[in-house]
Formats: structure tokens, sequence, C-alpha cells
């Protein structure tokens, strides 16, 4: 199964482009906690597009959701906006404390964290977010 | 998301409820820097109701945090729900808060 959308990319599409999405990965039997993982990383990766890769234009974000014959779920989201590979966001510096603490890296911290693998890539004027759940994490569920 | 304040002894108690993400993460801000301002600088913010936090919710929380600590204030944590306890967790926020379980374990050790 492969099938893909595309959104304007505003706040308010956010809620429409997280239910899509959850409904591709309920279709491909993953479970409530597979789901509530994606619903978070869906809606930090939009959130990203919206406030850096667009914070000076207008564009639309392409979503492109598959289950694979060997049981994997992928999540492809992706934009025209300015290139940035968000792997290349330092993670936050979790021992300081909150005066010291600084204050972006959370959102791509909990996308690498809740994922099984995040890929990016930059091709044909696009950045594409490659967000994977394997198989075995869909058995912890059941 | 709703947010409720109410004095409780030297602490006000914030009850925040629904979702706390992008679109409402900055009326928190707003709301605590508001409490802040009345010169309350201990607050207890309780999350039972919280069902979803996004990151732009913990950046809003770490904000607060910081002008409070400027103050030599503090917020301590009441009530967290499954989900919003890991992501606190994988945030590393359980180890600059004071987090509880339950109000009344707070009396035993403030």
């Amino acid at each position: 199964m492969d099938r893909r959308i595309s959104f304007p990319a505003t706040i308010d599409h956010l809620p429409k482009a997280i239910e899509w999405v959850l409904s591709c990965a309920r279709e491909s039997g993953l479970g409530d906690r597979q789901l509530k993982d994606i619903h978070f990383a869906v809606e930090e990766a939009v959130v990203n597009i919206i406030n850096y890769a667009y914070k000076d234009s207008e564009g639309d974000f392409d979503i492109v959701c598959a289950s694979h014959d060997d049981g994997r779920f992928t999540i492809e989201i992706s934009d025209t906006g300015i290139p940035f590979n968000i792997l290349s966001v330092p993670p936050p510096n979790m021992n300081a404390d909150v005066t010291e603490r600084t204050i972006g890296g959370l959102g791509v911290h909990l996308i690498k964290s809740l994922m099984d693998e995040v890929n990016y890539r930059y091709e044909g004027n696009r950045n594409i977010l490659l967000l994977t759940v394997l198989p075995s994490s869909f058995a912890d569920s059941l | 998301m709703k947010i409720l304040s109410q004095k409780q002894g030297h602490m006000v108690k914030v009850s925040i409820s629904g979702k706390m993400d992008a679109v409402t993460a900055p009326d928190f801000e707003s709301a605590l820097s508001g409490i802040i301002a009345q010169g309350e600088l201990k607050l207890l913010i309780d999350l039972s109701g919280l069902e979803y936090i996004s990151s732009a919710g913990l950046r809003a929380i770490l904000v607060v945090a910081k002008e409070l600590r400027g103050k030599e204030g503090e917020m301590l944590f009441v009530g967290l729900q499954d989900r919003v306890q890991d992501v606190f967790r994988i945030s590393g926020f359980y180890s600059i808060f004071r987090i509880f379980l339950t109000e009344d374990e707070i009396l035993k050790q403030i």
C-alpha cells in the first residue's frame, strides 16, 4: 500500500495531516502505542516545515505513507522550502540545569527517540524526511 | 487547552487540560507570565488533565522555568499522564524539575 497527499504548509492543516497519516497507520495494523508515536513525530516534522522551511514563504508539503512487504511502515514528508537537514540539529544538553538548558532541539530529539529510523535527504529541490516504524515494534503493542 | 489557576497557601496551582502544542503553547506562556508578574513565584502545575504535549509545549515550559529561576521561583509538576511522562523523560525534564505523582506526596516533601 502506498498513499500520497499534499497539504498547504499552515498550522490549520496540521490536524488533517496527522489524521490522514494515522488512518494509513491504522489500516496497516499498527497499535495504539505506535499511533501515538507517529502522531507526535508527524506533528513535530510538520511544525518544523511550517516554522523553518517556509518561514519566509508559503508552500505545500507532501506525505507518502507506505506499508512494505517486510512489515515496515514508512512516512515520507517532503517540502520545497529552505534546505535543512533536521538530523544536523544537536541534541539538547540533557544534563544542564534550567538556567543553562537550551530551548531548541527538543522536537528533533523526540522524533529520533520515538521513531525506529529517521533519514533525511535533499533531492530535486526537496527536503525529504523519511520516518520508519519497524515491524518488531508493532509486536510490542499486541 | 484550558488553564485554571487557584491560590493554594503559598503556592498557585495551575491546572492545564487538553493539548499543549504549537497552537496552544503561546497561551500557556502568556498565562504563566501573567501569574509570575503578579509576584507569584511558587507554581504547582497540575497536568492530570493534559492529554498531549509536543515540543512547542516543552519549550514554553522551559521558557517559563527560566523566567522563574531568574526570580528565584520554582515550578513543581504533578499528575502527569503516561504519555506526558514519556515525553518528559525523553526530554530530560525529570532531571531539571521536581515532579510528583500526587499532591499528597508534595505535602510530605516540601
